[in-house]
């Protein structure tokens, strides 16, 4: 079987009524790249990342995700039930709010668990350690997993976000500022933590960020947008060093030197 | 007011057979064969207004209406008894507009409406059971909107239910759902098997006897072919079990029957007696003859 | 020794003696008459046949004197009458410009064509208990307008839709009209659906509701386009004639609510509609249905949908008092079977903390 790319976007556009929140996005994303989309609120990143998710149909272009032994899919022509098994199992869905993305009624463990329980699991003890290793490598403390991320901390609820996404070892991760809004302090150690589990992992994903820092420290490849529409692509490093786009050395300029 | 008269069929005596016009009864059987045939599936029908309020029974008697005829023989149970005042008013009504024969014995009833339980006498291929449901939605608690848990039972998508059992054993070391437990009929459809205790589930696995299943405020039908495989939820280390009591019945010794418990005096002495009447009736009847 | 005690057919029928008895009250005093109370509590019975989905005053008028008053048990007893009601058909829709009109008001326009009728209303009285009605006394006759049969009233909706500053009222999909009583409701609900369930809702939910978006749970800038009540009437085609007979005439009240206007890249912006009806004069009713059809608009004019009233399935699945009522009052009804298995659970749920604790303590005193 030849390498597929693991997923690819052609021609991603979509409008919300008059206004164009992206145009024309290209890209391929190779297993084990971890590629980035800046831009400031309202360059159309978000819309994007979820035209990518298959959450928002795009009104043009398509989307596809190479599978590990099918093949290639058209992400937007999967019926709703595999669509949804997908983003169950081999896809995981970071958003920036973790409310978002967890059951803040459930324990942690619960939350953990969920993924497995809806493939099947049925032995309470197996899930329970699995939950419980998990809940070590994203580095919250045992005694904390049958409490509900009600109780927990802005940052705790954000790894616990992200261990439930990876309980079911998915191959493609979207990432919405997965930090945003966050302590700075507590940024930088979900960011590390992020940084090593992408690597053992080898995972392939998507990072949505407005924080140049968070691109430069996760992502290999990096688009930049403004407006809706792609003005650079490259190496992440290659941007942020050596932009070409007028509109990335901007962005580029005003980062404070720390 | 000259002339106001009853135009309807109520109150005249000149009811439509089983009280239901045939048109209707025609709506809920086509329901029920639908229900049938996809074991555990809720089935929408266009329940009518009855003269019983919604949660006193109408689904069951909507049901119950559409399949009587004039040689069945009907028994109604509320917690188990029959002479329970919900029970009694429901026979009396079919008494009425039906003019079936009516019976407390649960082996000789061709049709059986209950609510809250399931005959401790095991049923035979043949009769029918059906029971009223209040809310026919195994996942309501779990998700209120009804646009969400019909997509939830097209894609199978039973993991909430699941996760709310972890819940239970995490808080309380374990599964603490008493009524109402929810099953998985036929390896397929999760259903609620309507508030019986935990205690009757078992006998709806395999029963000979059709089970139907009829919720009037919501508007659905669903049904249990005989037969059918019914598998209480659990984890393959927390496995489903059943209530106990150390007591037996105060009145005919049974240890296998489910007892309720009644307060006898004012220091709280309780005595146990089965929930079944008829049953227990039996039991007592047979132990005289033992003795005699 | 204990004994079971038997009895529920005896205690049903003393049960329903003493009902009887109490709805009578006092031989010492009259009897109420159904023509009594169409006439002079004419409004329960406009809201008893409004929410009981059957028009028949002197039906509505017994419903109530078998109630005792209890609006909510009457439309219970109307609607299971209703149920056992042969149907010879569907009548054409009421077509309200042919109201002869005993009030009509606008507050978008100071005048309209048709003039401002103010008709009967409470709405200029002072709230001031009237102890002359604690006899029985005689009315002179309120003098009488002649009435212009003639007279074309033409809907301010109309005039506005002309200009089209007004959306058209949404198009009918087919002829036939659905029936919430026959068949199951399904959400989404379509637009039929939907007012037939608020027409029969129950008008204390629907005012809640309707009050709530003018408080900004998801407030949609209402004026009342037009208020009309009069009577109208209703048209048929028996399937041997091919053609229309008017078979009776009836009171309605309609209301026409002009809501924030919307538009797009495409649409020009236009007010939108909120629409209400009820049997006889209830106004409050139509009005509220009219705001909460309009708040259920939300998400087809691509509106936020944040509060209670925009919530479809919430507002159409609890809409119903005789629904609501059966279920809340069911809560009466023997449920000691499944408290006696939470019992069980409880009992050894504590039975398991208690011993979890005796062990402890024994593990503590050991060290």
């Amino acid at each position: 079987m030849t390498a597929l790319p693991i997923l690819s976007a052609r021609s991603v556009t979509k409008h919300f009524g008059s206004r164009v929140a992206c145009r024309g996005v290209n890209f391929d994303l190779w297993p084990g790249e971890v590629l980035g989309i800046v831009g400031e609120s309202g360059s159309g990143k978000t819309t994007l990342l979820n035209c990518l998710a298959g959450r928002l149909l795009p009104d043009e272009g398509s989307v596809t995700y190479g599978t590990a032994s099918m093949g290639a899919v058209d992400v937007h022509s999967l019926s709703e039930a595999r669509r949804r098994r997908l983003a169950r199992t081999e896809w995981g869905f970071v958003n920036q709010d973790a409310r978002d993305g967890l059951r803040m009624a459930v324990s942690a463990g619960g939350n953990i668990g969920e993924r497995l329980m809806a493939v099947g699991a049925r032995n309470y003890g197996a899930i329970r350690r699995t939950a419980s290793d998990w809940l070590s490598r994203v580095e919250i403390d045992l005694d904390r997993l049958d409490d509900q991320p009600l109780t927990y901390s802005g940052g705790m609820r954000q790894r616990l976000q992200i261990a439930r996404n990876l309980v079911s070892n998915p191959r493609l991760v979207f990432m919405d500022e997965p930090t945003g809004g966050l302590d700075v302090s507590v940024q930088a150690r979900i960011l590390d933590l992020l940084r090593g589990l992408v690597d053992r992992m080898h995972l392939s994903a998507v990072l949505v960020t407005h924080d140049l820092g968070v691109a430069r420290l996760l992502t290999h490849r990096l688009m930049v947008m403004q407006g809706g529409a792609v003005v650079e692509h490259g190496l992440t490093d290659q941007v942020l060093d050596d932009p070409q786009h007028a509109y990335t050395q901007m962005l580029v300029a005003s980062i404070l030197p720390v | 007011m000259p002339g106001l008269q009853d135009a309807s069929s109520q109150d005249s005596g000149t009811y439509n057979y089983a009280y239901l016009d045939e048109q209707t009864k025609r709506m809920i059987r086509r329901a029920i064969l639908k229900a049938v045939a996809v074991p555990g599936y809720q089935v929408p029908f266009g329940g009518r207004e009855m003269p019983l309020p919604y949660g006193w029974g109408t689904g069951g008697i909507q049901v119950t209406a559409a399949i009587i005829g004039r040689d069945d023989i009907l028994k109604v149970i509320d917690q188990g008894a029959d002479d329970t005042t919900n029970a009694v008013s429901i026979r009396r009504f079919f008494a009425k507009v039906a003019g079936v024969a009516t019976t407390t014995r649960t082996e000789v009833a061709t049709v059986i409406q209950t609510r809250h339980r399931v005959p401790e006498t095991p049923l035979k291929e043949g009769q029918i059971l059906v029971l009223q449901v209040p809310i026919p939605e195994p996942l309501r608690m779990l998700e209120p909107r009804e646009t969400e848990t019909r997509t939830l039972h097209a894609l199978s998508e039973y993991g909430v239910m699941q996760v709310s059992l972890y819940e239970n054993i995490a808080r309380y070391g374990r599964i603490s759902k008493a009524y109402n437990y929810p099953v998985l009929v036929n390896g397929r459809y999760m259903m609620s098997p309507s508030p019986i205790p935990k205690f009757d589930n078992p006998k709806l696995d395999r029963n000979p006897a059709l089970q139907l299943y009829g919720a009037g405020r919501e508007k659905r039908i669903y049904a249990v072919p005989p037969h059918t495989p019914v598998k209480s939820l659990d984890f393959d280390d927390h496995p489903f079990e059943i209530e106990a009591w150390s007591e037996c019945c105060a009145l005919c010794g049974s240890k296998q029957s489910f007892l309720d418990e009644m307060i006898v005096d004012d220091n709280g002495k309780r005595l146990f007696i089965c929930s079944d009447t008829d049953y227990c009736q039996e039991r007592q009847q047979t132990r005289q003859k033992g003795e005699s | 020794m204990y004994v079971a005690v038997k009895g529920g057919e005896t205690a049903i029928a003393n049960s329903l003696e003493l009902l009887a008895d109490k709805r009578r009250g006092s031989r010492d005093v009259a009897e109420l008459s159904l023509e009594q109370i169409d006439q002079q509590l004419s409004l329960a019975v406009d809201r008893v046949m409004t929410e009981g989905s059957c028009y028949d005053r002197a039906l509505a008028a017994l419903a109530i004197k078998q109630a005792r008053g209890d609006l909510i048990e009457a439309i219970f007893l109307l609607r299971a009458y209703r149920t056992t009601l042969p149907r010879f058909g569907d009548s054409r829709p009421l077509d309200s410009t042919r109201m002869v009109v005993e009030r009509r008001i606008s507050s978008t326009f100071k005048d309209v064509p048709g003039g401002q009728v103010l008709g009967p209303t409470y709405d200029y009285t002072h709230r001031l208990l009237d102890f002359s009605l604690a006899a029985a006394g005689e009315r002179p006759d309120a003098p009488a307008a002649p009435v212009d049969a003639a007279q074309v009233m033409p809907r301010v909706g109309d005039i506005l839709e002309r200009e089209s500053l007004l959306e058209p009222p949404p198009a009918q999909s087919d002829d036939r009209a659905e029936d919430i009583t026959r068949a199951p409701l399904t959400l989404p609900a379509s637009r039929p659906a939907r007012l037939q369930n608020l027409a029969r809702g129950d008008e204390g939910f629907l005012l809640a509701l309707g009050y709530s978006t003018q408080r900004g749970y998801g407030n949609n800038h209402p004026f009342v386009g037009e208020i009309r009540y009069g009577h109208v009437p209703i048209a048929f085609v028996p399937e041997e004639l091919d053609f229309e007979i008017e078979i009776a005439e009836i009171d309605v009240t309609e209301c026409d609510m002009v809501n924030q206007f919307a538009g797009s890249h495409n649409v020009p912006p236009q007010f939108t509609r909120g629409y209400g009806l009820a049997f006889g004069h209830a106004e409050r009713k139509a009005m509220a249905v009219a705001l909460v059809d309009r708040a259920l608009r939300a998400g087809e004019l691509s509106e936020a949908v944040s509060s209670p009233a925009q919530d479809e399935e919430f507002v159409l699945s609890h809409s119903d008092n005789v629904e609501a009522s059966g279920f809340v009052q069911h809560l009466k009804l023997p449920h000691y079977v499944d408290f006696q298995s939470e019992l069980v659970v409880l009992r050894t749920l504590r039975a398991e903390v208690d011993e979890r604790n005796r062990r402890a303590a024994l593990d503590r005193a050991a060290e």
